[in-house]
């Protein structure tokens, strides 16, 4: 489709008036700035010193041993926590989904909530859970000698908190296809005289398998892009992935270093790119069209099966959350590292020097704050407008713009993180102002980065709208911004205010993006617990991290108050 | 009040033509209806009306103004109109009050002129009452009133309905009807209304447009449609009664029974003939030994026997192996043989 044709019928869409006009130029400068130019940008660092000498930055790239050792670290953890994660996400899927175990709700909760911990924080748990300075081992006398090695230093310690954060992944593609299996489907299976496990492996397993497939795909995607975990479990032990060999060169010096970063994030973009595309196209492939209406999702009943499942879901749930959160607590309560927790030893002393300490940890604290409090009102306030605009476009234009705000969600923070310092390196042109090093550049890269998670559950809610409603509001004389806020908003608020939440809940914790971008003065909490435990200040970094944890579970408890209002699928831990 | 002209209207959608050609002149104060089956672009036509939609190509003129054409468009907020939807799209987070009273506060009418206007349409549709309610907690009747009340309130020029008793069961659409009528008698309001329920249409409309595939079929009065439909199309879509294949003859004249008679028995199939229109009223029952008239009635074989309650339905089949419809006061034996007069028949053009 030619430029012009395209703008017709963009226009066509949105029978312009001035209002609207204004609206959607400023809106579409407001995406071009945030989610192309970023991308754009290194793209052009990483191919503009593209020669065919062996000099080029990039072939230096591709010639170091480095980069391929780290890749291939990337793929092994990855694909064993992919693994990991497609068994865990499965059997919760298909046991908490499929059958009438009690308590539904709460599993989810729980099982969901190592998603929105952040991997600095897991990681920092798990390490508290084993090794010889583990409180919990020694408080209970198992702690393994001093001097030997811990065993989460490891690509397989990589690889399994990699699988246990990814795992809700696999879990929600799946849960998705599962509640659209009708009950009618197995009836007709039973009527055919099959057992239940035939059913199971004849009709259900096959039908889930692109879904699995699909949440598999993202979870590798996602595992590749993560930053956390293999920073404070692969670095003390030298075990390099690409994430963490980006953010050490980054520390090197040199005038090639800039492209160089650049060329190995387009190196993980691009991994990442075809690990979505592979996932499309997976999906695309084996997707059946169910027939039959789905008033009742498929429901196993569960007789004397009930109670040995539910014991077993406690136990992986106590292994992958409970034990290392109850480690992480201990630590943060005993006076140094190594000792064991006991009525004498207990102390808040870690606490009380976090709060009462000036300086770092208050200032980290005030500036996770105030970037997730302006990153979450200002996406709240341009998704309003943005979602919709785009609900009055056609729907083959929305789609792509819809994918283009989804670009810088979906390619790892650190790649976004190196564009953002490539754009903002330089002085801005005309009012010769520097962003970088200052709270501004996290600022921004946040909302780059965050746009789609505000723009999802008001676009959903949105779509769900009767048209009728607008048009009623239409011949009662009001204009589309008049519109936009006595009708649209208020019908919509719930959504708005969710996506606002999940925003704050995200980037209040982030650490990627401000790992590469923060400076002195302009730490956040995710960096302030990293470096922490990098200077093996473990307790104090333990404290901050439990306080983190409430702070993530008290957002998801306040989401969920709100899942009634809102269209289903927006909280993901909720039915 | 002015006359609302729509010329030569033209709409498609993505190339596919959804309106084509309709011109209608829709005097001040009318009631009139667009009916046809789902699909045949009279939602389309009343979007394009209320300047939902833009037109492809003619012009829609409201007395000297034009509204919308090819080259113009005057948006909706701009329009004195006024709408009833299907779904109601009453503002779930507004009271009744507020909802009725919304299109005078973007007026920027002054709050004590507001609530006596709010509070006169609340009479009009009989929910004085219910002012401070939300919508939920209303009946569907009681929505779509609240939906009339609101889309009155500013006076406008021109009130569209949308299919407004789509949603609701058949007991209270005769309720609504009679609402609807007394709403018309009392604003004076020239009424668009959009139906594909012909009954509907016939008992409200001054005017009914039938629309089928994006064309007018035909316009006129529910009585001419009802007596003198245009085709066999419209015949078969309005009112009950029998399509019959009859010897060749000139479209769009009454038959009196004599000449029906003839025409029938002359039928031959494969040859060059016409339709005819036959309404069950207008079929009689004869006794043979008693019947004295000068033609000789047909002989029918009863096929099926409806129960209606008022009457039976009763299917009759022709000698020559077509199917009439009929009405009778007592049930009738199936496969039994019969003897029918036909009064009258109104011939057809065959369907373009």
């Amino acid at each position: 489709m030619t430029p012009s044709l395209l703008k017709a019928r963009v226009m066509d869409g949105l029978r312009m008036d001035s209002q609207l006009r204004w609206l959607s130029i400023g809106l579409f400068i407001l995406i071009a700035t945030l989610s192309l130019v970023p991308s754009l940008r290194l793209l052009v660092e990483a191919l503009s010193h593209v020669t065919f000498s062996a000099s080029s930055p990039l072939a230096e790239v591709l010639r170091s041993e480095r980069t391929w050792i780290a890749l291939k670290n990337s793929f092994y953890t990855s694909g064993l926590g992919t693994l990991i994660a497609v068994i865990l996400g499965c059997g919760f899927g298909f046991i908490v989904t499929l059958t009438n175990i009690r308590g539904r709700a709460i599993w989810v909760f729980c099982f969901m909530l190592p998603m929105m911990i952040p991997p600095q924080v897991t990681a920092l748990s798990w390490l508290q859970l084993f090794g010889p300075a583990s409180p919990i081992l020694n408080t209970l006398g198992m702690a393994p000698a001093l001097g030997s090695p811990q065993p989460m230093y490891s690509a397989e310690g990589i690889a399994l908190l990699l699988g246990i954060q990814s795992a809700p992944l696999v879990y929600l593609a799946l849960r998705t296809q599962l509640i659209a299996l009708p009950q009618d489907l197995l009836e007709a299976a039973q009527l055919s005289k099959a057992s239940q496990c035939r059913v199971w492996f004849d009709i259900i397993v096959p039908l889930c398998r692109s879904a699995i497939i699909a949440g598999a795909a993202l979870a590798f995607v996602s595992s590749l892009g993560n930053f956390g975990i293999p920073a404070m479990l692969g670095i003390p032990a030298g075990y390099i992935v690409l994430p963490t060999l980006i953010y050490q060169q980054m520390a090197g010096f040199g005038n090639d270093m800039l492209s160089q970063v650049a060329g190995l994030s387009m190196i993980i973009a691009l991994l990442v790119l075809a690990g979505m595309l592979l996932q499309q196209w997976l999906q695309q492939r084996s997707r059946y069209a169910l027939l039959g209406h789905t008033a009742q999702s498929i429901s196993f009943r569960l007789q004397h099966w009930r109670l040995p499942l539910e014991v077993l879901l406690a136990l992986v749930l106590c292994f992958i959350l409970v034990a290392p959160l109850f480690a992480l607590v201990v630590s943060s309560l005993v006076p140094a590292l190594g000792m064991s927790l006991t009525s004498d030893t207990i102390t808040l002393s870690a606490f009380y020097e976090m709060i009462s300490r000036q300086g770092v940890t208050s200032r980290a604290f005030e500036n996770s704050v105030f970037l997730a409090f302006s990153c979450a009102l200002v996406l709240m306030l341009v998704s309003l407008p943005l979602g919709y605009l785009l609900m009055r476009l056609p729907m083959r234009t929305r789609a792509v713009i819809a994918s283009l705000i989804e670009v810088p969600y979906a390619i790892p923070g650190i790649v976004l993180a190196i564009a953002f310092i490539l754009l903002f390196a330089k002085p801005l042109p005309f009012i010769q102002v520097s962003l970088y090093g200052t709270l501004g550049i996290i600022f921004l890269a946040y909302l780059s980065c965050f746009l789609s998670v505000c723009l999802k559950p008001v676009l959903s809610a949105m779509s769900q709208l009767d048209p009728a409603l607008e048009e009623a509001a239409q011949l009662a004389g009001a204009r589309p911004l008049k519109r936009l806020v006595d009708i649209i908003l208020p019908l919509t608020a719930p959504a708005f205010f969710a996506g606002g939440l999940l925003v704050f809940l995200i980037s209040i914790n982030e650490l990627t993006v401000s790992a590469l971008l923060w400076s002195a003065g302009n730490e956040t909490l995710g960096v302030l617990i990293f470096n922490l435990d990098e200077s093996g200040d473990s307790v104090l970094a333990s404290a901050i991290a439990v306080l983190v944890v409430l702070l993530v579970a008290g957002l998801m408890s306040l989401l969920s108050l709100f899942a009634s209002r809102l269209p289903k699928g927006v909280i993901p831990w909720h039915d | 009040m002015a006359r609302l002209i729509l010329d030569n209207l033209h709409k498609s959608f993505h190339g596919d033509p959804v309106v084509k050609g309709l011109s209608l002149t829709i005097e001040p104060g009318e009631f009139v209806a667009l009916l046809g089956p789902s699909g045949c672009g009279k939602s389309t036509i009343l979007r394009m009306l209320a300047g939902f939609e833009a037109v492809s190509d003619g012009q829609i003129l409201h007395g000297s103004e034009c509204l919308s054409s090819s080259r113009q468009h005057v948006p909706t907020e701009d329009r004195n109109f006024g709408m009833v939807f299907q779904s109601y799209a009453l503002w779930p987070h507004m009271s009744v009050k507020d909802n009725v009273g919304y299109p005078l506060k973007v007026q920027k009418i002054p709050a004590g002129e507001r609530n006596r206007r709010i509070q006169e349409a609340l009479e009009i549709v009989q929910l004085e009452d219910y002012a401070d309610r939300l919508p939920a907690q209303l009946s569907g009747g009681q929505r779509q009133r609240v939906a009339l009340a609101r889309s009155l309130v500013t006076e406008p020029d021109v009130v569209l309905f949308d299919e407004p008793l789509a949603n609701l069961d058949r007991h209270l659409r005769a309720t609504m009807e009679e609402t609807f009528r007394a709403f018309h008698k009392r604003t004076g309001a020239t009424i668009v209304y959009v139906t594909h329920d012909q009954s509907e249409a016939m008992s409200l409309a001054d005017h009914i447009a039938v629309l089928n595939k994006g064309q007018l079929v035909q316009w006129g009065t529910p009585q001419e449609l009802y007596a003198t439909p245009k085709n066999t199309w419209l015949a078969n879509f309005i009112g009950r009664g029998s399509v019959l294949n009859v010897e060749a003859i000139a479209p769009q004249q009454y038959i009196n029974s004599a000449d029906l008679h003839r025409l029938i028995d002359g039928y031959l199939p494969q040859t060059v003939s016409s339709n005819v229109l036959v309404r069950p009223q207008d079929i009689a029952f004869v006794d043979v030994s008693a019947d004295v008239a000068s033609s000789k009635p047909l002989a029918v074989t009863v096929r099926h026997c409806i129960f209606r309650g008022e009457r039976y339905d009763i299917e009759l089949i022709l000698n020559n192996g077509q199917t009439l419809l009929a009405y009778s006061d007592v049930p009738m034996t199936l496969d039994s043989v019969h003897h029918v007069r036909l009064g009258q028949a109104w011939s057809l053009e065959s369907e373009s």
